[in-house]
């Protein structure tokens, strides 16, 4: 029974995690149609900010005046950078992207050395919150649930219940008409990919001391943003809240499972060489590959992913 | 004084004179080293570190004519980690009339240049390279693989295991030894030696756990620590690096799970300084350490952040080119096979003790250092009140392991 209790806290804990470090991109690529390859480096962006603020003026204030920095960086990017290419295509604001991830890369080891530098969690957060078998629980890690819940119903809210949700929405699928209606509709990317991008830099002060603030953090966090987002399904914040809850799960009662993957594929009549590479294996061993193989089922099963409204 | 100098001057001038075959001595000859290592890439800053060291240790020696009436030079060259463009360094390395190399990351790399240092000096004896790995661990280097023109400064992963191991076992607090390390050649191989050397090696010591996870795939560490705690471990064994190392201390921190960790990489300043407070009371292996006892490599150690403003990490670049300097002033001779034979077998003092180069597979024996992350050391890590205490101490013969070399010698 506690054992049970740990995998779903945990798998809680996680799921919450992976919400909060991908809902930027899930508001970029869902509502702008941009794939955004460079968000886990404004991720990146928000935590060295925080720890340069942290350092000057405390973890408070950093909460408040990295994301927005990094949005600000975000809204100059799109204004004088995107919007220039957006009318060339997906393509070219694709590598637009991938070019800005290998910059950023490029200029932070220049500014902050190539070194992880010392952020840590704020003294205040910093002691366990309660213990369940045995298991502290970081008072932090309770913060870190918080904001990312919050983020999910402000988001939520936003987009499905306010006026401004309503034209982002339409935006993207009906521009022209949008623009007749008298919306300025570049201005409304630009405000979009702004957000997208202060989230991603809220996401980095939250987690970048959890974790570690070096130079290879964006590459770290990379792929595993993507897989929410597509099997979320592109634009549905509710999609990307769930996807992120089951891969949480999933992925942490898989580590628990020390049983061989060979015994248990024999049950349901795969038989597998019980001494061969695969058979050995077990499926603790395979769980970091879990939220790829759900994305690649999913996929094939339902090419919308979980709630997505759009296939493209 | 004035006798020698004219008579070395005069048998210089002869040699210019008829130009016969470099076999007497020149004056100033120079000895070039050809560093291949990353100078580009995700593993740049491990390679500058590594090339500062060897300047370092070049300058040392230059000074001191610690190599007789040779100075050496280094030749910087970037293989990116990646063997197939180690090898057509190497190939440089040859052209250009380089006899000696050195490599340490990456036991990859290191295979690779063993192998085409071995075929090279098969076929072309004249050309002849001899190859010193300051850090490439894989023990097959010196055991199956093994190579006579191979030359290994660093204690290979079943010696630094063995270390580890003999600690554990002496440790009657320590009962129950998880194993967790990263999935590939090395964290296999580190699993392997663990599982051999410590399971069963006392009564009441068991094996609790074995774990591996892909190369930096992992964002959060709690369940497998909970996984551990579950199991009751009160020892991780890890040669896990970098931030997977990082992240699996700070969850076991953050989480309050009080088993002390024993690794290889806990050392590097980075994971020690990205770590922070919650690496207090874990080991790691290691050659030497900023708190060890010896006065004269702290003041290399000294001087090495004066010049570079990094602290200095390779104790053992510093004893590779010192003993193959020594090496070549006794023998009066920078030629590689000559230089070979000398090394094999050789026996020497350090500050830190007594060490051979073993003659039956070229591994250097040198004295270990099992130490903890405390606080109040003399040396501590910039931004983090921690330094590394020595618990146990082995000398050189004790890390000897058997070998299955079985190399033949050139000629």
């Amino acid at each position: 029974m506690q054992e049970i209790l740990l995998v779903l806290l945990n798998g809680l804990v996680y799921g919450l995690l992976l919400f909060m470090l991908s809902s930027g991109l899930t508001l970029i690529v869902g509502m702008m149609g941009v794939l955004n390859f460079a968000h886990a480096s404004f991720y990146m962006l928000g935590a060295y900010f925080a720890y340069t603020i942290s350092v000057g003026i405390g973890f408070w204030p950093a909460l408040v005046i990295a994301p927005l920095l990094v949005g600000v960086l975000g809204v100059v990017v799109e204004r004088y950078g995107l919007r220039a290419v957006h009318r060339n295509g997906k393509l070219a604001e694709l590598l637009f992207t991938v070019g800005l991830a290998f910059i950023i890369g490029e200029v932070v080891p220049l500014i902050w050395g190539r070194t992880a530098v010392p952020y840590r969690v704020p003294a205040a957060l910093d002691f366990p919150a309660f213990t369940l078998g045995g298991i502290n629980y970081q008072a932090y890690r309770l913060f870190m649930m918080a904001v990312s819940v919050a983020i999910f119903a402000g988001l939520y809210a936003a987009l499905a219940r306010t006026r401004l949700g309503l034209v982002i929405r339409a935006a993207l699928t009906h521009p022209e008409m949008v623009a007749m209606l008298g919306h300025n509709v570049p201005r409304v990317f630009t405000l979009v990919f702004g957000a997208g991008c202060a989230l991603a830099g809220l996401a980095g002060v939250i987690g970048g001391n959890v974790f570690t603030t070096t130079p290879g953090m964006a590459e770290a966090l990379g792929a595993i943003v993507f897989a929410v987002v597509i099997m979320g399904g592109l634009g549905s914040i509710p999609g990307a809240l769930i996807a992120s809850l089951a891969i949480g799960f999933i992925q942490t009662a898989s580590v628990t499972l020390d049983a061989p993957l060979g015994a248990v594929l024999g049950r349901i009549g795969l038989p597998l060489d019980p001494h061969g590479a695969l058979g050995q294996l077990t499926i603790a061993h395979a769980a970091p590959a879990v939220p790829y193989l759900m994305l690649v089922l999913l996929l094939a099963l339902n090419p919308r992913g979980l709630m997505g409204a759009r296939a493209d | 004084m004035k006798f020698t100098k004219a008579v070395v001057l005069g048998t210089v001038a002869a040699g210019a004179l008829f130009a016969g075959p470099a076999t007497t001595a020149r004056a100033d000859e120079t000895v070039r080293i050809a560093y291949i290592d990353p100078m580009s890439g995700p593993f740049a800053s491990t390679g500058r570190l590594g090339e500062q060291h060897f300047r370092f240790a070049i300058d040392r020696v230059n000074a001191a004519h610690a190599a007789g009436n040779r100075t050496f030079e280094l030749v910087v060259m970037d293989n990116e980690v990646s063997p197939e463009k180690s090898l057509t360094m190497f190939r440089k390395a040859v052209d250009d009339g380089i006899h000696y190399i050195t490599q340490g990351n990456g036991s990859s790399v290191a295979f690779a240049l063993s192998d085409a240092t071995a075929k090279n000096n098969r076929r072309d004896p004249n050309h002849a390279v001899l190859y010193l790995n300051y850090a490439a661990v894989d023990p097959a280097l010196t055991n199956e693989k093994c190579n006579w023109w191979h030359f290994r400064f660093d204690a290979d992963s079943d010696m630094k295991m063995k270390a580890l191991a003999d600690d554990i076992v002496a440790s009657p607090n320590i009962h129950k030894v998880y194993v967790f390390n990263q999935d590939y050649s090395f964290g296999q191989s580190v699993e392997k030696a663990a599982v051999a050397m410590i399971g069963g090696k006392r009564a009441d010591l068991e094996i609790v756990g074995t774990e591996r996870v892909p190369l930096g795939k992992v964002t959060d560490f709690t369940p497998y620590i909970a996984k551990m705690r579950a199991a009751g471990a009160d020892a991780v064994v890890t040669g896990a690096w970098g931030t997977d190392l990082t992240l699996l201390v700070k969850a076991a921190a953050d989480t309050g799970f009080p088993a002390t960790f024993f690794t290889y990489y806990l050392g590097a300043r980075e994971t020690v300084q990205a770590v922070g407070m919650a690496g207090k009371g874990d080991a790691q292996i290691s050659e030497w350490h900023e708190n060890v006892d010896a006065p004269e490599i702290d003041r290399m150690a000294a001087e090495f952040k004066a010049k570079y403003n990094e602290n200095f990490y390779y104790w053992r670049v510093v004893n590779m080119i010192d003993t193959l300097a020594a090496a070549m002033k006794k023998i009066d001779s920078a030629d590689p096979l000559k230089v070979g034979q000398a090394l094999a077998g050789m026996k020497f003092q350090t500050p830190l003790g007594a060490e051979e180069i073993r003659a039956d597979n070229h591994q250097l024996l040198q004295p270990m250092y099992v130490s903890v992350l405390a606080p109040d050391m003399p040396h501590m890590f910039p931004g983090v009140p921690l330094g590394f205490k020595t618990i146990k101490r082995f000398d050189a013969e004790e890390t000897r392991l058997p070998t299955t070399c079985a190399m033949k010698a050139p000629g």
